[in-house]
């Protein structure tokens, strides 16, 4: 039984290397010079080959990254917003307001869960341009209506198990359905409004296909300035500075990931098992 | 008891004059993201067109293309050959994982937070890391992944282990904490195997992970698009491009197929569609038992 459990701990060590030595590599090979990466990405940097923060102030500078950065951040955190305040209101009217027409609301958000993005990629692209949402601003518009199936839906799972005395109560006392909302349903909805914020902020800050086909080259986020320059390149690449923007774009994530790590593995298990 | 009653009458009145501030911004977003270009489409998908507005009726003329387009065809086997490979290398793994880190092991939860971690990256950046991993091995022989279709296919079979193992060995893990331990216990004092304990208690009583666990790979696998297109972009030719990647294509590579690749983008939601019923059914017939 001891022995067992020593052979799983080295186990999982030894696991643990396999699945950090990919991002270790990255990490290592941006503080390479760029000649010395492509063919020899597993070499330990050495006096010859150092080349200290040049690749990130390349980076930087020259694929405007930093841009990319601001862009992506306000992007996402504006779609997050917007995402988990409307789908809170429309899913607490929706469950409160039973009608036919309403139900078939709900249904149709069901629905659009199921269709993958490439179903209406096109058609939403041509819509989008027409109605001059291909801006970061219009594109928070797109997000909300593209995540709203998702969150609506975990939204009116967790109104449905709220107690209507709650409300009936507010509304003796002369609350508007406003004031309910805002001030009784709205913060019991809180721990599923977390878990909709994460699967939310996950998904925008990493799609790729929606802005490169919205904003393009105009207004790329980072995502879209990776493959870009990546893409446009042609061989003729800067690796180094690609190292740095690869490193760039993880190294958020993995910060946020390990102060709120047990939201966010809550708020995964969460998801998978009601989507 | 009649009180109540008269108050949720009321307040359901009173509520439907909120319809335009709590229902309307989102069904308005939805309907231009979603309803209006879904139903555009469906349309679409039986027209000849190469800007929305010279649409023109062709009906079944579209689909009659794409079944006899050996890119579809052939991206059609990649990705179903690519999802059973996946699905079941990841399950596996990670359900091997999450035994292991439920027996109480020093660092479980430093373990459990560096398998997760890849989940959090996205597909482009995933592709770039592991397209600079595997180079740089296939270096060694004096090759690269776009040399061959069987290095794209298992290239993308270890990033999507790589990527998904920790995601789903974190539900396994909480199915396998759901399991009551006076169960394993009573079979132990009577006399059970580690073996028949993992068998018949263990395995049965994770089920509903398990279902959980191969539709989330089965979609995720299914629908990839941003690591298929970081990796190797179809190279070598079009031998690796998945289901996703060669609708894009189709859209915005091959001038006057755009109704083509509207139709294949409809073939491609109805799988989907197929699929996340045959899910359904299978976890209502569960619950219901």
């Amino acid at each position: 039984m001891k022995k067992a459990d020593r052979i799983g701990f080295v186990m999982m060590i030894l696991l643990s290397v396999v699945f950090l030595f990919p991002i270790a590599i990255v990490v290592m090979n941006s503080f390479k010079t760029k000649f010395s990466i492509m063919g020899s990405p597993f070499a330990l940097p050495n006096s010859k080959n150092f080349a200290g923060l040049d690749n990130y102030i390349t980076g930087i500078t020259t694929a405007g990254i930093g841009g990319a950065i601001v862009r992506s951040v306000f992007i996402t955190v504006m779609s997050v917003a917007a995402l988990v305040l409307f789908c809170s209101m429309t899913a607490w009217y929706l469950m409160r307001d039973r009608t036919a027409a309403g139900r078939i609301i709900y249904r149709l958000f069901l629905f659009s869960m199921i269709v993958p993005f490439q179903m209406v990629m096109y058609t939403m692209t041509y819509v989008a341009s027409g109605l001059r949402l291909n801006n970061p601003v219009g594109i928070i518009v797109l997000y909300l209506g593209f995540g709203s199936g998702l969150s609506v839906f975990m939204l009116a799972g967790f109104v449905k198990s709220i107690p209507r005395e709650l409300e009936e109560a507010a509304e003796i006392d002369g609350c508007s359905p406003v004031q309910i909302f805002f001030r009784i349903v709205f913060p019991i909805l809180k721990p599923t409004a977390v878990t909709v914020a994460i699967l939310n902020a996950m998904w925008i800050w990493n799609d790729y296909l929606l802005p490169y086909l919205i904003l393009g080259n105009r207004y790329k986020t980072l995502p879209v300035a990776i493959q870009i320059s990546m893409q446009g390149a042609y061989g003729s690449i800067n690796w180094g500075g690609f190292m740095a923007m690869l490193v760039l774009a993880i190294l958020p994530i993995i910060i946020f990931y390990l102060f709120s790590q047990k939201y966010i593995i809550e708020g995964v298990i969460a998801g998978a098992v009601k989507g | 008891m009649g009180n109540r009653k008269l108050n949720a009458v009321t307040m359901k009145s009173k509520l439907q004059g909120y319809f335009p501030l709590f229902v309307l911004p989102t069904l308005a977003a939805f309907t231009i993201s979603f309803l209006i270009p879904f139903a555009m489409g469906i349309y679409l998908s039986f027209c000849k067109f190469t800007t929305v507005k010279n649409a023109r009726w062709t009906g079944l003329e579209n689909y009659r293309r794409i079944f006899s387009d050996s890119n579809f065809i052939n991206a059609l086997w990649f990705t179903v050959k690519f999802t059973i490979v996946s699905v079941i290398t990841v399950n596996i793994l990670a359900f091997l994982l999450a035994l292991v880190l439920t027996r109480g092991l020093r660092g479980t939860n430093v373990f459990r937070t560096i398998f997760f971690m890849p989940n959090l990256i996205g597909g482009i950046v995933l592709g770039y890391i592991w397209s600079l991993i595997i180079n740089g091995v296939l270096g060694f022989f004096g090759t690269d992944i776009t040399y061959k279709a069987e290095y794209g296919f298992w290239g993308l079979v270890i990033l999507t282990n790589w990527q998904l193992i920790g995601y789903m060995m974190v539900i396994y893990i909480a199915g396998l904490q759901n399991i009551p331990r006076d169960i394993t216990e009573a079979a132990e004092i009577d006399g059970a195997s580690k073996r028949q304990i993992i068998g018949r208690i263990t395995i049965p009583m994770v089920m509903p992970s398990v279902t959980i666990c191969t539709f989330l790979t089965l979609t995720n696998s299914f629908k990839l698009f941003d690591q298929n297109l970081a990796l190797t972009a179809g190279a070598p030719g079009r031998e690796t491009a998945m289901l996703a990647l060669d609708i894009y294509n189709t859209f915005y590579g091959r001038p006057g197929w755009q109704g083509a690749g509207q139709a294949k983008a409809v073939i491609f939601f109805l799988i989907a569609a197929a699929i996340a019923f045959i899910q359904l059914r299978i976890t209502e017939g569960k619950e219901e038992v």
